[in-house]
């Protein structure tokens, strides 16, 4: 079984919702699309108040290079355009749609199954890019930039990134064992872009035999490698990722075109198939709705714009004990403040827990366990950054690797003195980009 | 519904059950094999030296803790540990007073002085150990044979050895050293009764092979080659390895996380300079016994050690970054 080589931990995995099969929620009674869904700019708003759009038209445009479309998630009108909670933290920019009822598509979207074969370079990358695609495993980088990577860049590995290594999350694991050929058909649009020989592969962590067993019955005909993986967090980080499938290791400051890799994640792989050949913009994803506070657990395909409320509403609502909702897994999610906010096309996981480290909360002085350094996949001395960020001296800490950090929270997770070493890393990293900022400015 | 309130906190929202509470109470589960055996050897008097040492070593962490207008952490299982092996360092029939005074240095001199849990640079109990040693040297070299009625004191096999040299030692038994019984220090006299914990702390992840391996290894290779060249003015790397404290030393003491090095090559440097230390000492220095000065030698190097390997990561930083 493959891994990657430094570091790693294994908390424990609460997959409740492996073998629930996904459900489809009803429309809510009102969305809300924020502008900003992706890494770079945000959408410009394209619509007005009182506006009547249909199921997949673009309310927001592209607003520069990196940057992406957002189209509306189903026919309504349009009832407000205004700043609005998001779940990455920050107020954005948001559509307010009030659906009509009739969920009616724009013509030319949702058509039936076209052969991408057929279809030129260009061309599917136009519809990749007019779809709205971006990365779906959390980061949200826009596919159609990614599947264009620089000209002197040689590309010789696809990964579709399967390994889901969050706890609770199972989105993804459920996607592979019911929507195999759609992930098999997304791959190979993303091989066909590239010239010369070029290798796919699909990692998939062992806690999945049945979506390795499905994938594996589609793959093997193809000439794609089905490469299980050790269960082991973080397995799905890109740089892991890559490290265990290829044993190529993207050092710092070197994206995975660097080393001739490109890795995608499974629902986004599902994405592209739909925009290239039924046309359908990315308007809805699988999200995993878990945590111990939830009355029921499960995987729901669910339109971006839905708020938490509603899900929560949807899935029997949650427990007096719950003092956290979290979106994307427990180690690299966020923990929201409102349940005002709306799934996005990032939304991997909600999450209903009652943290009960919380109360006991504090941190105490490190007592040099090195628990940090042997758990750090990206061989870092986390308390070290830890300690630098403390002191705000963000020159020296440079020097001690920071902008290696993929901040996994491995650190944190196994820190006995419950140090909050990635967040200080994080913290760090925020305030030595605003200071460049402000010196180049 | 009542409005839901949610908190918002850092990621990572799951944590490993470690604390330092668990890391500390799990060295006192692995020490507790050899302070009851200490005790069924020699008697109330060992109960009563521990009883004392932990207890004085509790208070002394709460009062700290008040002067230092730092929250309580007396139960927090680090003075719990100091004092359980500052007992295990001291002969049964130490004056109470000593005791007491011994766990006033380790707590207030060498812990708090130093800016407390996380930031002493050398192992309290060992600081105290040697202050007592050197402050009281007959009173810490009274030792009393094991299940002796009479409390009648013996010179410790190292001891013998330095006085009266290797021909003194002739009826030495290997097992019973190995059992444990002989004069010594109330933890360091049973080798048996130390491994189930050095096996439990290896096992639980909380030590890791390398500062015990180099330590034990070396002081057995240099006791060794000088066995070889002369066996008759020489005693036997087996006598180096079942008489005083180095195996106490090398699995509870040397392993100290505050006070080793972070990486794994500074733990072998680490290692290896505690056992040469130790062989030094103990074949041509003035004490018996070298173990706890080796290991606060080598407590002293910890920094540089540490800093080594920070300034090597920084020297690979450089250049690429003047490039960029």
């Amino acid at each position: 079984m493959k891994t990657f080589k430094t570091g790693g931990i294994h908390p424990p995995e609460q997959k409740l919702t492996s073998g629930k099969a996904v459900e489809v929620m009803p429309h809510p009674q009102e969305l809300a699309v924020p502008m900003s869904q992706h890494l770079g700019k945000p959408a410009k708003s394209v619509v007005k108040v009182g506006d009547e759009v249909k199921k997949g038209q673009r309310i927001g445009a592209a607003d520069g290079f990196i940057s992406a479309n957002v189209h509306a998630p189903t026919s309504g009108k349009i009832k407000a355009v205004k700043q609005h909670p998001h779940p990455g933290g920050q107020y954005s920019m948001t559509v307010f749609i009030t659906p009509d009822g009739k969920d009616e598509w724009l013509e030319g979207l949702n058509t039936p199954e076209c052969d991408w074969k057929k279809l030129s370079k260009e061309e599917i990358l136009k519809r990749i890019t007019d779809s709205g695609i971006v990365g779906m495993g959390g980061a949200g980088f826009p596919s159609g930039v990614k599947l264009s990577p620089p000209k002197d860049k040689t590309i010789d590995t696809i990964i579709l990134n399967g390994a889901e290594c969050e706890p609770f999350l199972t989105a993804d694991h459920r996607v592979m064992v019911e929507e195999p050929e759609a992930i098999i058909k997304g791959l190979e649009i993303i091989t066909s872009l590239f010239q010369g020989k070029v290798s796919a592969y699909i990692g998939i962590e062992s806690n999945k035999p049945d979506a390795v067993a499905a994938l594996k019955k589609q793959a093997d005909s193809k000439g794609i490698g089905i490469v299980v993986l050790e269960t082991k967090y973080p397995q799905g980080a890109e740089k892991q990722l890559i490290n265990a499938i290829t044993g190529r290791t993207v050092n710092e400051g070197e994206l995975p075109f660097d080393k001739g890799c490109l890795v995608h994640n499974i629902a986004t792989a599902i994405a592209i198939y739909e925009a290239v050949c039924k046309n359908k913009p990315l308007i809805e994803r699988v999200v995993t709705i878990s945590g111990m506070e939830i009355h029921t657990a499960r995987n729901i395909r669910i339109l971006v714009g839905t708020k938490f409320s509603e899900i929560a509403a949807f899935c029997g609502s949650m427990t007096e004990k719950t003092n956290q909702v979290i979106t994307g897994g427990p180690m690299m999610g966020k923990a929201q403040f409102s349940l005002d906010v709306p799934v996005t096309k990032t939304t991997s996981g909600i999450l209903f827990i009652n943290n009960r480290g919380l109360e006991k909360s504090g941190e105490k002085t490190c007592i040099r366990c090195s628990r940090c350094i042997s758990a750090c996949p990206q061989n870092l001395q986390p308390w070290l950054l830890a300690n630098t960020a403390q002191l705000r001296d963000f020159e020296t800490i440079e020097l001690y690797g920071m902008a290696n950090c993929t901040e996994c929270g491995s650190c944190s997770y196994v820190c006995p003195s419950k140090r909050e070493l990635v967040h200080w890393i994080k913290y760090a990293k925020t305030l030595a980009s605003k200071r460049k900022q402000r010196q180049s400015a | 519904m009542e409005p839901l309130k949610l908190k918002v906190s850092y990621a990572p929202f799951v944590r490993s059950k470690d604390s330092i509470e668990s890391v500390m109470y799990n060295v006192a589960v692995a020490l507790l094999p050899a302070t009851l055996v200490s005790i069924y050897f020699f008697g109330w008097r060992a109960l009563l030296v521990t009883g004392v040492s932990i207890v004085s070593s509790i208070c002394f962490e709460w009062a700290i803790d008040k002067i230092r207008k730092k929250p309580t952490a007396c139960l927090d299982g680090s003075a719990l540990v100091t004092g359980q092996l500052l007992a295990l360092n001291l002969p049964s029939g130490l004056p109470l007073w000593m005791v007491i005074m011994g766990a006033f240095v380790a707590i207030v001199i060498a812990k708090h002085l130093f800016g407390g849990l996380g930031f002493n640079i050398f192992n309290p109990a060992l600081v105290a150990r040697v202050f007592l040693l050197i402050s009281f040297p007959a009173a810490m070299t009274e030792w009393y044979a094991p299940f002796s009625v009479d409390m009648q004191t013996a010179a410790s096999p190292l001891g013998i050895l330095k006085t009266d040299g290797l021909q003194a030692l002739a009826d030495f038994n290997t097992l019973d050293a190995f059992y444990g019984i002989r004069p010594g220090s109330l933890g360091e006299t049973s080798i048996l009764a130390l491994l189930p914990g050095a096996a439990w702390l290896l096992y639980k992840k909380y030590i890791t092979w390398h500062i015990p391996a180099t330590f034990i290894g070396t002081t057995l290779l240099f006791t060794g080659i000088f066995y070889l060249i002369d066996p008759l003015g020489y005693a036997s790397p087996l006598f180096h390895l079942l008489t005083g404290g180095l195996v106490l030393g090398a699995f509870f003491m040397a392993t100290d996380m505050v006070t080793s090095p972070l990486s794994l090559r500074g733990q072998i440097i680490f290692g290896i300079g505690c056992g040469v230390l130790t062989a030094i000492i103990r074949l041509w220095g003035g004490y018996p016994e070298g173990v706890s000065f080796a290991i606060l030698i080598m407590n002293a190097l910890v920094p540089l050690l540490d800093r080594w390997d920070v300034s090597e990561i920084k020297a690979k930083k450089q250049p690429s970054i003047k490039a960029a």
